[in-house]
């Protein structure tokens, strides 16, 4: 096996192409190149790009949240096992916010979309915004994020949109390992000693306010019958997958009153907790500041 | 991968000669078009060996063939097509894997080539070839078991919604080392998306598991 050709793609890297990477974004090809991008008859084309953009926004700001955690973690695994999950949340915003862009028509690509929106254009949960306080608070966030995109991928999967739809099912078994992750761990920590057991039940307390949200009636997904999901109907089978995981972990269901609304609006109409703008700040300064950068 | 790489190439040869055939109305256009067609039609094979042959960078012990991340190599309008397919949607290797698959067709004379990206139907690691699991073995790395059926297709019938909660212990993997069934996961993510850490109870030695997806 050992010979050049071993390392060929390493040493063409090196070479002059007209492929520059762009220093604070992708500069990959298009994720979706030769996929037929069209957007279906009967799919609205507006709708969709909005649809597209906030289910990116979620794995964007929440990816790079779980980035944040590499090199404090507790334990190297552990570390590792959260960039693996960041990872495919990148790879998902990657392509949801290619697809928001092509169906959009507007000739913004992912870069473009993810580095240069203000807070109120993002389009994320709010679930998604704080920095864990805790391990413990990691967990629970994990499960409640991971438990609610599986069951909305899963619907997703029979998306009138076929784009949309084989995003969804390469999701599905990404998500669907992220949850086991995150379960066994709010087990682990919920079944296990006093202290654990009390951190992780306050963890949830702080979770919790921002649960109802992800189920909140969405005009964008209701103007696309057949291509998104009821926000509304997944709350079933989450309920379920949360409560088999509590009961297991020997932890109550929090009861605190919900993440009020402001003026009726939420993460999905671009109303946000001031956690946001601290993330927007990370990801995008050095790219704002040096919009034109390759390397 | 080879039985579909042969009934691949069956379908394409045919397609290029109807193609010359309608496209040659003017005598000098005929010819040009033939030459054209016939580099890629004559070379279709190779084409399709040089690229299955490409390694892949994060486990270069296997190539993009006996991984099942090469889904065809065809012809279109005298130009090389490869169609690849991520093994995670954030799979960072796959930039690499066609400037690789570029840069060695173009070596062998294939000037035009066309990289492109298929999602669906999503990569199963129920797709790495015998040969690949036989090189992953050899190398170290213990080869996947049978994925689980595909949650995906949950989706798209409306009943009651099973709860494919695994939260018991992943299925026993062998040591590629010493064949113990004495093994324990360490870490639920490995150093790649695609591989999990195990460690053997029998000869103690750590190894690498292809995820089961």
């Amino acid at each position: 096996m050992t010979n050049d050709d071993d390392f060929a793609a390493y040493q063409f890297l090196a070479q002059e192409t007209e492929d520059h990477r762009w220093a604070f974004g992708t500069g990959f090809s298009d994720p979706l190149e030769g996929i037929d991008t069209s957007v279906p008859a009967g799919v609205d084309a507006a709708a969709l790009a909005a649809y597209c953009l906030a289910l990116g926004d979620d794995a964007l700001i929440y990816s790079h949240r779980l980035q944040q955690w590499v090199t404090r973690m507790p334990e190297l695994e552990e570390e590792t096992a959260l960039a693996n999950i960041a990872l495919d949340l990148l790879g998902q915003a990657r392509l949801l916010l290619s697809r928001a862009g092509q169906a959009e028509g507007a000739g913004r690509d992912e870069d473009r979309l993810a580095f240069f929106r203000t807070e109120g254009e993002f389009r994320n949960v709010r679930l998604v915004e704080a920095a864990d306080a805790d391990f413990a608070e990691l967990a629970g966030r994990l499960l409640v994020f991971s438990a609610w995109r599986l069951a909305l991928f899963g619907e997703l999967t029979g998306s009138a949109d076929p784009v949309l739809a084989a995003i969804a099912g390469k999701g599905v078994k990404e998500l669907t390992y992220h949850r086991d992750y995150a379960a066994q761990w709010v087990i682990r920590l919920g079944d296990g000693t006093e202290l654990s057991h009390a951190r992780m039940q306050a963890a949830l307390a702080v979770i919790w306010p921002l649960f109802d949200e992800l189920f909140r009636a969405d005009a964008v997904a209701a103007r696309l019958p057949g291509a998104a999901a009821d926000p509304a109907g997944l709350r079933a089978e989450v309920d379920g997958v949360l409560d088999a995981v509590l009961g297991a972990a020997t932890l109550d269901r929090p009861e605190g009153a919900p993440m009020a609304p402001v003026a009726g609006q939420t993460g999905r109409q671009g109303v946000h907790t001031e956690a946001l703008g601290y993330v927007l700040a990370e990801l995008q300064s050095v790219a704002r500041a040096y919009p034109d950068a390759t390397w | 991968m080879v039985t579909q790489g042969a009934d691949d190439g069956a379908a394409a040869g045919p397609e290029m000669v109807t193609r010359e055939a309608s496209d040659g109305t003017a005598a000098d256009l005929e010819i040009v078009t033939r030459e054209a067609g016939d580099r890629v039609a004559g070379g279709l094979e190779a084409a399709r060996e040089i690229a299955g042959a490409v390694p892949d960078p994060e486990l270069p012990m296997v190539t993009l063939a006996d991984l099942g991340i090469l889904r065809r190599v065809t012809a279109e309008d005298g130009r090389v097509v490869v169609t690849i397919t991520p093994t995670y949607s954030g799979c960072p290797a796959l930039l690499e894997m066609a400037h690789d698959l570029r840069y060695r067709l173009a070596r062998a004379g294939y000037a035009d080539v066309i990289v492109r990206t298929e999602l669906a139907p999503a990569w199963s690691s129920d797709q790495i070839t015998p040969e690949g699991r036989a090189k992953l073995h050899a190398a170290g790395l213990a080869p996947p078991n049978p994925a689980q059926p595909d949650p995906g297709q949950r989706g798209s019938g409306r009943g009651p919604v099973p709860l494919p909660l695994t939260m018991a212990l992943p299925k026993v993997v062998a040591c590629p080392r010493c064949g113990s069934l004495d093994t324990e996961r360490t870490a639920a993510f490995g150093p790649t998306a695609c591989t999990a850490l195990f460690r053997c109870g029998t000869c103690r030695e750590p190894f690498e598991y292809v995820k089961d997806i």
